[in-house]
């Protein structure tokens, strides 16, 4: 299945931006899974894929669209504390298309290469940096299973000192909002949604089941085009 | 509220909760004889929360939520917390669409509560993150909803709208406000006094 890109971009022209000389505002439009919602199974059921792709994603897009009409708007009005309103719901919307964007992909089929552990320079950067896949497994896990509330647990490349790190953040924060030279390689929404009906309270059962189809082929390629 | 959640979110998590503070409260001496509410403001340690804050507060937390509904729920309240509500908010359906409204536009986990604030001395609708709670800024909590994804996600998937709905039109317990309100009044002087003219 052809994997389209991260956010297909079509201009929807607004019609009269009078002599501004403002571009046609842009949109974002829900990514398409590179396989089917089943495909992960019994890892995570393809319920919660449908869900989460279908309601959960797609809501982001729609709302963060919406969010970013009306912060043109308001920047045209230059209607200042509008656009400072908005930068809530942009964060958080926006953040969660970012973020389920790069989770899509960095799942994978088990027959594609889902769980499969990586190789060449980030194989050696994770035995470097956290002793072995497995100690690195487990920190992540850990950070998982003892956040609060909603958010993510990230592995995440930091390309001011080269240095691979673990982060968590909440909500839809991305991981851009711990430090600004932090890069994810991969992401773990720990939100309930991702998890709830499947795993139910057991959230250290789907984190130890997420590894099964964890796409480290992606991870890699990140990392590898930061660290070449 | 189906069953199955309530098996879950009671059976499960909530005495998930409860099973995690009686081990921190073995293990400390210095938490002895605190009430569960006392517990709470003191654990919060003014926003730099101590490990015992999360179960102590989920707990309080769920305790006071499943207080807020009861079977056959729902209608408005009447006498004293009726008034209260239409003075503050101007009418019920005011309250109503802004209790909705909180419910709807938080962001993550948390709760949305009917608070009566002690310093203004009135009623209002307050949303928190995770697991905060109006004790901590010394407000009386009236009624709470649970928004956290496993309050709803079983019954009602990604429909906090409907959700919500159902809490407000068939399980909210206006008997459980009104018993709270009336304590509540010990504490914050809701009346004008009655000078009489001379």
């Amino acid at each position: 299945m052809a994997l389209r890109s991260l956010a297909i971009r079509k201009a929807i022209g607004l019609g009269k931006s009078v002599g501004l000389g403002l571009r046609g505002l842009q949109t974002v439009t829900l990514p398409d899974l590179p396989y089917d919602y089943s495909a992960l199974e019994p890892a995570i059921s393809g319920e919660i894929m449908q869900l989460h792709h279908q309601k959960h994603h797609q809501a982001y897009v729609t709302n963060y669209n919406k969010a970013v009409e009306q912060l043109f708007q308001a920047l045209n009005k230059v209607d200042t504390s509008t656009v400072v309103q908005l930068q809530g719901a942009i964060k958080f919307n926006g953040g969660g298309h970012v973020n389920h964007s790069i989770f899509w992909k960095n799942l994978a089929p088990v027959h594609e290469g889902g769980g499969e552990p990586p190789h060449s320079s980030l194989g050696w950067a994770i035995d470097t940096h956290f002793g072995s896949l497995e100690a690195l497994i487990q920190k992540m896990s850990a950070e998982g299973a003892a956040l609060q509330g909603s958010g993510w647990v990230w592995l995440g490349l930091d390309t001011e000192f080269k240095r691979l790190v673990v982060e968590t953040t909440a909500n839809q924060d991305p991981l851009v909002t711990k430090a600004p030279t932090l890069v994810p390689l991969l992401g773990i929404d720990v939100w309930e949604h991702a998890y709830y009906l499947q795993y139910k309270n057991v959230k250290p059962d789907y984190l130890k089941n997420i590894w099964n189809v964890m796409n480290w082929k992606y991870a890699s390629d990140v990392y590898q085009k930061e660290c070449p | 509220m189906s069953k199955r959640t309530l098996e879950v979110h009671w059976g499960e998590l909530h005495r998930g909760y409860v099973e995690g503070l009686n081990k921190h409260l073995a293990k400390d001496d210095v938490l002895y004889g605190y009430t569960l509410d006392e517990l709470v403001k003191v654990s919060y340690n003014s926003g730099n929360p101590l490990p015992v804050f999360n179960n102590a507060v989920q707990v309080w937390n769920h305790d006071f939520f499943w207080e807020s509904m009861q079977p056959g729920g729902g209608d408005i309240p009447k006498y004293g917390v009726l008034e209260q509500i239409e003075k503050d908010f101007g009418s019920f359906t005011n309250f109503k669409e802004k209790f909705i409204e909180a419910a709807l536009t938080l962001f993550g986990s948390g709760y949305v509560w009917l608070v009566l604030k002690r310093e203004e001395r009135r009623l209002a609708v307050v949303k928190t993150s995770n697991a905060i709670n109006p004790l901590v800024w010394n407000d009386i909590p009236i009624i709470s909803l649970d928004m956290w994804e496993h309050a709803y996600y079983l019954d009602y998937k990604n429909d906090k709208g409907t959700y919500t709905n159902v809490f407000m039109n068939h399980l909210v317990s206006w008997n459980a406000a009104m018993s709270r309100m009336a304590r509540a009044e010990a504490f914050v002087n809701l009346g004008e006094p009655k000078i009489p003219i001379a």
